[in-house]
Formats: C-alpha cells, sequence, structure tokens
C-alpha cells in the first residue's frame, strides 16, 4: 500500500551522533561538503572517507541503510563515469581503440569524482538519518533566521515544511482512497500505453486538489483561532543547547578541513 | 456588570462576488443571545441555518456587519484587543485531520502557546496540562496520522485548552468521527464544562444537545428557541417543521402518549426513559 511509505530517512537512535544539537549537524554538513569540494587530490578525499568513517560508526547506522542511500544516484555516478572516461584525452594513454582514447588522467578524474559524490551521498544521509524531520526543519529555520534582517523569509520557510510534513501522510491517504473509489467506478489505472495511463490519473488528481485546498483553508482557519501570527514574537517548547560535544565535533571538522588544506599543499596525488 | 458573551441583534451576510451583480446571501438576520460563564450551550440547526457562521462570530472570524458581539466587555471588531479574544474564546472545528499543524502531537498542542509568546518552562507545564485533561498525555510524542479520529480530536481541543480559554465553541466536532470517537468527545466536553469552561457546541446530534444545560435552536437566520433541553425538546413539531429531529427517546415517548399511555412528554435521555416505562409496567402489575 502506498500508506506505508516513510517520510523521510529518519533512523530513531541514540547515539552521539543523533544527540549532536541539530543546528551544528547542519552547519558540520556544510562544512563537509566544502571539505570534499577543496579535496584536490585523494590524500584530501581519503580525510573526507576518515572523517565520514567516524560519524557512521559512532550513529550506529546500519551499512545496508548507508547502501541503498547511494542507489538512487547510481545512474549519476556511472554516468559522469563514462564521461570523464572517454572525454578527458589528456596524459598517457593506456588504451586506443579506433576513436576510443582511455587515459590515465581519464581514470584518475573517474575514480575522484565517484568517490567524491558517494562521499556527499553518505555525508547527508548521515545527517538526515540521524535528525527527525521536524528538528531538521527547526534548525533551520534558527540557522537561518539571522537573514531575517534582510527579509529572507525562515520562519515561513520552516513553516511551509512542517505543514507540508504533517499533511504529506494525510495527503497519501486521500489519494489511496479516491484511487480505490474511481477504481469501483470502473477506472482503469493500470493499463495501456505511458499516455493513457498519465491521462488516468486526472480523475485521482483533480479530487485531490480540490480536497487539498479546502484543508488548506480549514487548517488556515484554525491556526488563525489559536493565535498564528507570524514568525514574530514566538516562543518555542523545545529549546535547542549546545553541549560540550557540539563544539568538540565543530573542532574535529575544522581540523579536517586543516589537514585537507595542508595535504592539498604538500602532498597533493 | 455585563455578561461573559453578548450578542446583540449581529447581521450577518455572505456577498458572493461570482454572481453578476454580486448577490447578498444573508445568514444572521438580527441575532441576540447571551452566554453566562460556565453555562454549556448547545446550538442546533439544519445545514444553512447560520450556527456555524454564529460560531465564527464568537472569536472574531467573521465580524457583524451590524449589531455588536461582545466578550467578556471586549468587541470583537476591536482590532487591538484580537488576540485576547481568541485568548479568551477557542475555537475546534469538524475535521480533526485540518487543524494539527505539527508533526508531534506535544508540538501541536504547544503551537498556540509559541504564538502567543509564553516561556518554554510554562508551555512545557501547560501542554502536559492539556494533555491529561483530554487523556492524551502518553500519546505525547507520537505521530497525529496515526491516531484515531477521536483521539485527533482531543488533540485538537487539547491545543485549543492550553491557552487556558474561558469559553470553548466546536463547531460540529463529533461529525466526522465514529460512535466510539463520538463518545470520547462527549466525555471530553463534560468533564471541560464541569471544571468551569464556558461550552458552546454546534451540533446537529440530538442527544448530544440534550446533554447540554441550554438548548439554542436556529433556523433560517434566526433563533427560534432557545430554553433547557427538556423544554426545547418536548416541542417536537416545532422541531420537525425546522428539519430538525428530537432524540429518540423523545420520539418514543411521544409517540406513546399519542397512543393515550400516560407518560410525561420532556424525557430526553435513555435512562429516563427506562425508569419512567418501569415504572410504568410495575403500576400496571
Amino acid at each position: 500500500m502506498i500508506k506505508d511509505i516513510t517520510i523521510g530517512q529518519f533512523f530513531p537512535g541514540q547515539s552521539v551522533i543523533h544527540r549532536l544539537d541539530p543546528r551544528m549537524k547542519l552547519l558540520i554538513t556544510v562544512l563537509y561538503i566544502v571539505m570534499l569540494f577543496i579535496a584536490k587530490g585523494f590524500s584530501g578525499l581519503g580525510a573526507g572517507v576518515i572523517f565520514m568513517l567516524i560519524g557512521f560508526l559512532l550513529s550506529g547506522i546500519p551499512i545496508k541503510m548507508m547502501l541503498k542511500s547511494v542507489k538512487p544516484i547510481l545512474p549519476i555516478i556511472i554516468f559522469t563515469g563514462i564521461l570523464n572516461l572517454f572525454f578527458i584525452t589528456s596524459g598517457n594513454i593506456i588504451f586506443e581503440w579506433k576513436f576510443i582514447k582511455i587515459t590515465d588522467n581519464g581514470l584518475r578524474t573517474m575514480a575522484f569524482m565517484a568517490i567524491r559524490i558517494i562521499l556527499l551521498i553518505f555525508g547527508t544521509s548521515l545527517l538526515t538519518y540521524t535528525t527527525s524531520p521536524i528538528t531538521l526543519t527547526d534548525a533551520i529555520e534558527r540557522v537561518l533566521s539571522p537573514l531575517k534582517i534582510i527579509k529572507f523569509p525562515a520562519h515561513e520557510i520552516a513553516m511551509m515544511m512542517t505543514i507540508a510534513l504533517r499533511f504529506i501522510p494525510t495527503l497519501i491517504e486521500e489519494t489511496d482512497k479516491i484511487m480505490s473509489a474511481q477504481k469501483a467506478r470502473g477506472a482503469d489505472l493500470e493499463s495501456g500505453n505511458l499516455i493513457r495511463r498519465a491521462k488516468a490519473l486526472i480523475p485521482i488528481l483533480i479530487p485531490l486538489f480540490v480536497s487539498a485546498f479546502r484543508r488548506a483553508e480549514d487548517l488556515a482557519l484554525a491556526m488563525e483561532c489559536r493565535c498564528y501570527r507570524g514568525g514574530e514574537g514566538r516562543t518555542r517548547l523545545k529549546q535547542l543547547k549546545t553541549a560540550p560535544r557540539d563544539y568538540f565535533a565543530l573542532a574535529l571538522t575544522v581540523i579536517f578541513i586543516a589537514a585537507i588544506i595542508l595535504l592539498n599543499r604538500y602532498s597533493p596525488i | 456588570m455585563s455578561e461573559f458573551i453578548e450578542i446583540k441583534d449581529v447581521v450577518f451576510s455572505y456577498v458572493n462576488e461570482y454572481d453578476d451583480p454580486p448577490t447578498k446571501n444573508v445568514v444572521l438576520k438580527g441575532v441576540s443571545l447571551e452566554i453566562k460563564k460556565g453555562e454549556f450551550v448547545a446550538v442546533l440547526g439544519h445545514n444553512g441555518s447560520g450556527k456555524s457562521t454564529l460560531a465564527k462570530l464568537l472569536n472574531a472570524i467573521n465580524l457583524p456587519e451590524s449589531g455588536e458581539v461582545l466578550i467578556n466587555g471586549m468587541n470583537t471588531a476591536d482590532e487591538e484587543r484580537l488576540y485576547d479574544i481568541r485568548k479568551t474564546v477557542g475555537m475546534v472545528f469538524q475535521n480533526p485531520d485540518n487543524q494539527i499543524v505539527a508533526t508531534v502531537v506535544e508540538e501541536d498542542v504547544a503551537f498556540a502557546l509559541e504564538n502567543i509568546g509564553v516561556e518554554p518552562s510554562e508551555i512545557r507545564r501547560r501542554v502536559d496540562e492539556a494533555l491529561e485533561t483530554v487523556g492524551m498525555y502518553s500519546y505525547r510524542e507520537h505521530a497525529p496520522h496515526k491516531l484515531s479520529g477521536g483521539q485527533k480530536q482531543r488533540i485538537a481541543i487539547a491545543g485549543v485548552l492550553a491557552m487556558q480559554p474561558e469559553c470553548i465553541v466546536m463547531d460540529e466536532p463529533t461529525a466526522m468521527l465514529d460512535p466510539i470517537g463520538r463518545r470520547e468527545i462527549m466525555n471530553t466536553i463534560k468533564q471541560l464544562n464541569a471544571a468551569g469552561v464556558t461550552i458552546v457546541l454546534i451540533t446537529h446530534y440530538m442527544d448530544e444537545a440534550a446533554m447540554a444545560g441550554r438548548v439554542v435552536v436556529m433556523d433560517n437566520g434566526s433563533i427560534i428557541a432557545d430554553d433547557t433541553p427538556k423544554k426545547v425538546f418536548s416541542k417536537a413539531e416545532m422541531l420537525k417543521s425546522v428539519g430538525l429531529d428530537v432524540p429518540n427517546v423523545t420520539e418514543l415517548t411521544h409517540a406513546l402518549i399519542k397512543e393515550g399511555i400516560s407518560l410525561p412528554d420532556d424525557i430526553i435521555s435513555e435512562d429516563e426513559c427506562v425508569e419512567c416505562l418501569y415504572d410504568l409496567l410495575k403500576k400496571g402489575e
């Protein structure tokens, strides 16, 4: 059933990584991405691998889940790999056949890119696996709130994300109901070519949209009744507190970045 | 000293802008109503009688076209008192799914308090208290979409209750619930009223109205009856003429009376009916 789809990829747990301040986790993830992009050689990437492994081992997330997270972007990795392999023609030729030329530079770039993309996915998955969507939204709001000075709608964006998360299961359930109702009236959703199937979706989408609009209206009214008036002067039930471990994690990240800069300089392979 | 809620001669209409020329649909035609603190008032009426519109007047969602609505002496048209009014009169709607904002039960109950700017420690205290009152404390960390309709509606009530309102207006809170959910909500309502919260219950279930201390019947934008449930339901003919029913037991006793059996004509609860019939049969022995 569609109802069984889990929203987000949160993997509940009590590890150190789970308990880190979500704002810090967000910041560290950004720094980690920066880290991967400033690394010029395999030695730098190696440092990235070590950093990721530390986080992964501490988090207690099963390796299977991490591998699963790479699966959807596997085609992209393969595609960029092939492009790099065939279109980089500089360096020593290793293999040549008619117009195909494979060089050591090409091979190197292919491996480098693949490792970098996989590390990126692992790192960001680690963030979403160890942080519940609601906490993450909260953290995004707080991290972005200084931007309110330049009229950036940090609170509104966070509110929208929260409401979206809240209504996804409700709307999925509703879709399920509408589909059953239309099937009961003889709608054929499963046969025919792509265009026919797309057309068959219209009698599902229209009622779904109508009901979503109605829900939005109701929700706005209920929010108004509960004194909602935007982000100004709002307090929060849950206060975020930074603990020593948060600063330790940040320090570790900075050390890794420094190490990568040094590796770039002295061991640029 | 004025009454807690005073509705004075209120006229309200919706304008249909899509018609050419725009047409006006008058929903309330000069309604006046006073509600005392601590009352439990049920508002009955069939669809389109104006009962939901009346409810929305009570916390400044709708503003009267003419006449005025006073809550604790505050005029709902006074924008500066808007949030004081909404804090005083909370509102619960029909569809529990559409009034829950957050993805965690306790976060949702905290929503109103976060909006008003209550201190975090006080929010915690009031959220726990509200959840205890509706009997949902053990579910505080659950996701709302996994709860039953009645449970969701109780969360919605807790969300309003956390504001510590003096009055809660409920607009057909049980219309989308199964019988178990309805019973849960009615018990919660009775319990809140016993604790001193004024309740205005908009409904079209007669047995729910029978639990109230006072029943207001609306038809076509005006109040046509305003009395105790016993007195209102004894006028079965009048209720039927405006498309309403009487509780099943009242219908039964009225039918029996018509057949010449001597029963009181103001029976509204099953227990009462059973008792009267029992006495009657005993006498007949």
